[in-house]
């Protein structure tokens, strides 16, 4: 792994870690934070890089994020993946595993861990809990774990038949590994294709009830406190998910969720003139879901957010809405849309951003220490302070600008924000002391 | 009048654009009675049709009216072409539109894809012949022009001296399958932009998600209901929806929802029925009530081809009609 040779010195901006924020400049040596404080001394050999106006925060962690690669590469590959993740201030992203091949063997997860390799960002994978995510036939977790996978998802569809789900659980539990679930009962969709409800049903589009979503999180939360096995529960799209979960924790249930931004900023009224760009899997939902989940993530029953950055290629979404693929680009613009969600209109902290972004997805993801299994990926989601890994991400809060598919790093263009203006955009990313973006620019 | 770029659903349509249509539709359908039913307002125009299910009567209906407006029609039979080799909508499309189409007529099985294709689409007009469970803007605009007759001739009037006002307070109770029903989603909204009081009347597996916020009431008991309708508009059953997936059976469908001998008696004397058609006898309508003067689904059809003509026109159009009309 590069590492920056000689010192750097991010200088004038302001520190944020999840307990606070305070004005200082960030000394950087040998991939390591070596000081932190207000205005440093400069040495002569030190390249600095300029963070006046800045929020320094500890990398972003991506707990779900769709790199394509193996198998449709068209839509995205790691490289390509990595770096629009780098653009959007992220250091490390997990890989879902509903790859083609899926990630469901050893020689898989090796496989993408080696395309990662280079990458501007760190790769984790995620293994498939069923083998082809079919629901059925347990995947080797205990082998894929001893390569560092820590988290075990048949994502793009939820583990159906609840037997299978329970001794999915009752095995990883043995293994002290997470299950993560998609939760959606494939039975109660029958073929709906977004949210159900007044839009869908004018729309004449087969609606997915919110209930789809919750049948099968109430199921997984039964199956938790018999098993006592840890899960992490996905993109959940509704208010009633949302406080199922934080009412589960309260009971003392080893469980954790995910947020995605585009079902805190859209809803499913987005979907009236049919344009598959805002399909996506689970749907847009209404405004009072929306409303629901903001206040749960404000709250911090909600520990983290996700981006389900799911990049697919235009044949895949030139199509009647029914027919077109569900998922949309989320890597980019996912901090800049959590920035206004939770600090400029929620009236949280640049803190609240950092424990949602950074802090809880590392824990969640086991990141946070470093694993020599890991292929050399180090601690994410730590704070900014001397001897942690500089893993950094320095952003601009008053910056605006445009989305633009045009603009992203991904290989997909399927971008649901095509033209928003947007407050606060990434000025740099530092991967293990490396600037792997620059003023905005991806340096490799 | 112009429609603007496209016809894609009919809540597009206000009061007066709707008796502008209907108005035009009565002029084509004298057109129609003429010895050489055939005038050259579209003369240079190509319409094609673009059917991706099967309906040979919406499609044979908007041909004629496109050849009755002396337009070249290109009909594309999905079955035959490029489409079952995988070619997908967008490229159909456009590769059509290279021709030099200035419309195109398209039946799909998904909702939303007319409005797809006028996304697609650089220059022709798209007018949405059905798609999906979503919208049938022409079907209700003929149901509309039916009944404005059959009013017309109860009352002694020509259906232009009604206008539309005799839409206003009228009962109307739309029966059946509304949940997968494009013809209910136009019929509603046009009934109610003309100030009509709808009722659907329907099983609850077969009602559409969040129509407490139609403005329209919801009944499950079509006896109840009954005795207070001017329009009695059935719709169509797909009869997999009563293999037990939706309802019990057929059986259990007509028993409580059909329009049977006994119940037509309790309808009011001047009241009428619509009926899309194809009919299912005996499951939606009896055999003897289909038959019966006040059962206005052949009329419905004649009525398709001028409405469909009076739809081309005001998209297609230059100029005033009479121009056309005279030659």
């Amino acid at each position: 792994m590069a590492q920056a040779s000689s010192p750097t010195m991010l200088r004038g901006g302001t520190v944020v870690n999840d307990q606070g924020q305070a004005r200082a400049d960030v000394m950087i040596a040998d991939g390591l934070i070596v000081d932190v404080g207000p205005s440093l001394e400069v040495p002569t050999s030190a390249t600095v890089i300029d963070a006046s106006d800045t929020l320094i925060f500890p990398g972003l962690v991506d707990l779900h994020t769709h790199l394509r690669e193996p198998g449709r590469e068209e839509a995205e590959t790691v490289e390509s993946g990595a770096r629009a993740a780098a653009l959007g201030g992220y250091t490390a992203v997990v890989a879902m595993p509903n790859t083609e091949p899926c990630t469901d063997s050893p020689e898989v997860v090796r496989l993408v861990l080696s395309l990662a390799k280079d990458a501007v960002c760190d790769v984790a994978v995620a293994g498939a809990i069923t083998i082809e995510r079919a629901g059925e036939l347990l995947s080797p977790m205990a082998e894929m774990a001893s390569l560092g996978v820590s988290l075990f998802t048949d994502d793009g569809s939820g583990v159906q038949d609840g037997g299978v789900m329970r001794r999915a659980l009752q095995y990883a539990h043995g293994l002290g590994l997470t299950l993560a679930q998609h939760c959606e009962d494939q039975a109660i969709v029958n073929g709906g294709c977004m949210h159900e409800g007044m839009y869908s049903g004018r729309l004449g589009l087969p609606g997915i009830p919110a209930s789809a979503e919750e049948a099968m999180l109430a199921r997984d939360l039964l199956l938790v406190a018999e098993t006592g096995a840890s899960m992490h529960f996905l993109h959940l799209s509704t208010a009633r998910s949302v406080a199922m979960v934080a009412q589960a924790k309260k009971a003392g249930l080893p469980v954790t969720c995910e947020v995605a931004p585009h079902h805190l900023v859209l809803t499913d009224q987005a979907c009236c003139g049919y344009d598959p760009i805002f399909k996506v899997n689970p749907p847009l939902r209404s405004a009072d879901d929306v409303a629901g989940l903001r206040k749960a993530v404000l709250s911090g029953a909600v520990e983290a957010i996700a981006t389900d950055h799911a990049p697919h290629p235009p044949q895949a979404k030139d199509l009647p809405f029914d027919e077109a693929s569900p998922g949309m680009l989320g890597l980019e613009t996912a901090l800049s849309l959590i920035a206004g969600v939770v600090v400029h209109e929620g009236k949280g902290s640049w803190s609240d951003v950092v424990r949602l972004l950074s802090t809880n997805p590392a824990k969640i993801a086991k990141l946070r220490a470093s694993d020599p299994r890991l292929g050399g990926q180090s601690a994410q989601g730590g704070s900014v302070s001397p001897g942690e890994v500089a893993n950094l991400c320095v952003f601009d809060p008053q910056a605006t600008w445009t989305a633009s598919s045009a603009d992203s790093a991904s290989r997909s263009a399927n971008l649901p924000y095509e033209g928003w203006p947007l407050q606060g955009k990434v000025r740099h990313t530092l991967l293990r002391g490396e600037a792997v973006v620059l003023d905005g620019q991806a340096q490799r | 009048m112009s429609l603007g770029s496209h016809l894609l659903q009919a809540d597009q349509l206000d009061a007066t654009s709707i008796l502008e249509l209907l108005d035009l539709a009565e002029s084509f359908a004298d057109v129609e009675r003429r010895t050489m039913p055939k005038v050259p307002a579209l003369k240079g125009k190509v319409v094609a049709t673009l059917f991706f299910e099967d309906s040979t009567r919406t499609r044979l209906s908007f041909e004629t009216a496109a050849k009755r407006l002396s337009a070249d029609v290109l009909s594309l039979a999905v079955g035959s072409s490029s489409v079952k080799k995988g070619e997908s909508l967008r490229d159909t499309v456009e590769t059509i539109e290279a021709m030099g189409i200035d419309a195109i007529v398209i039946r799909h099985r998904s909702s939303g894809a007319a409005h797809q294709v006028a996304r697609w689409a650089k220059r022709a007009k798209v007018i949405n012949a059905g798609d999906g469970w979503h919208e049938h803007p022409t079907q209700a605009l003929l149901d509309l022009l039916t009944v404005r007759q059959r009013i017309a001739e109860q009352r002694g009037l020509t259906p232009q001296e009604l206008g539309v006002s005799c839409f206003e307070g009228l009962r109307v109770g739309i029966i059946g399958d509304i949940r997968h029903s494009r013809v209910a989603r136009s019929s509603v909204s046009c009934y109610r932009s003309l100030g009509a009081e709808v009722t659907v009347v329907a099983p609850g597996s077969l009602l559409p998600p969040g129509i407490e916020d139609w403005g329209v009431k919801i009944s499950h008991d079509l006896d109840a209901v009954i005795p207070s309708l001017d329009v009695i508009a059935l719709l169509r059953l797909q009869s997999e929806r009563g293999s037990g997936t939706y309802l019990p059976s057929l059986r259990e469908y007509s028993r409580d929802f059909s329009l049977s001998a006994v119940r037509e008696t309790q309808l009011g004397a001047l009241a009428m029925i619509t009926h899309p058609g194809p009919m299912m006898r005996g499951v939606e309508i009896a055999s003897s009530v289909a038959d019966l003067d006040r059962t206005l689904q052949l009329r419905q059809v004649s009525n398709g081809v001028a409405t469909r003509m009076a739809v081309l026109f005001s998209l297609l159009g230059q100029g005033p009609l009479d121009s056309g009309m005279e030659q």
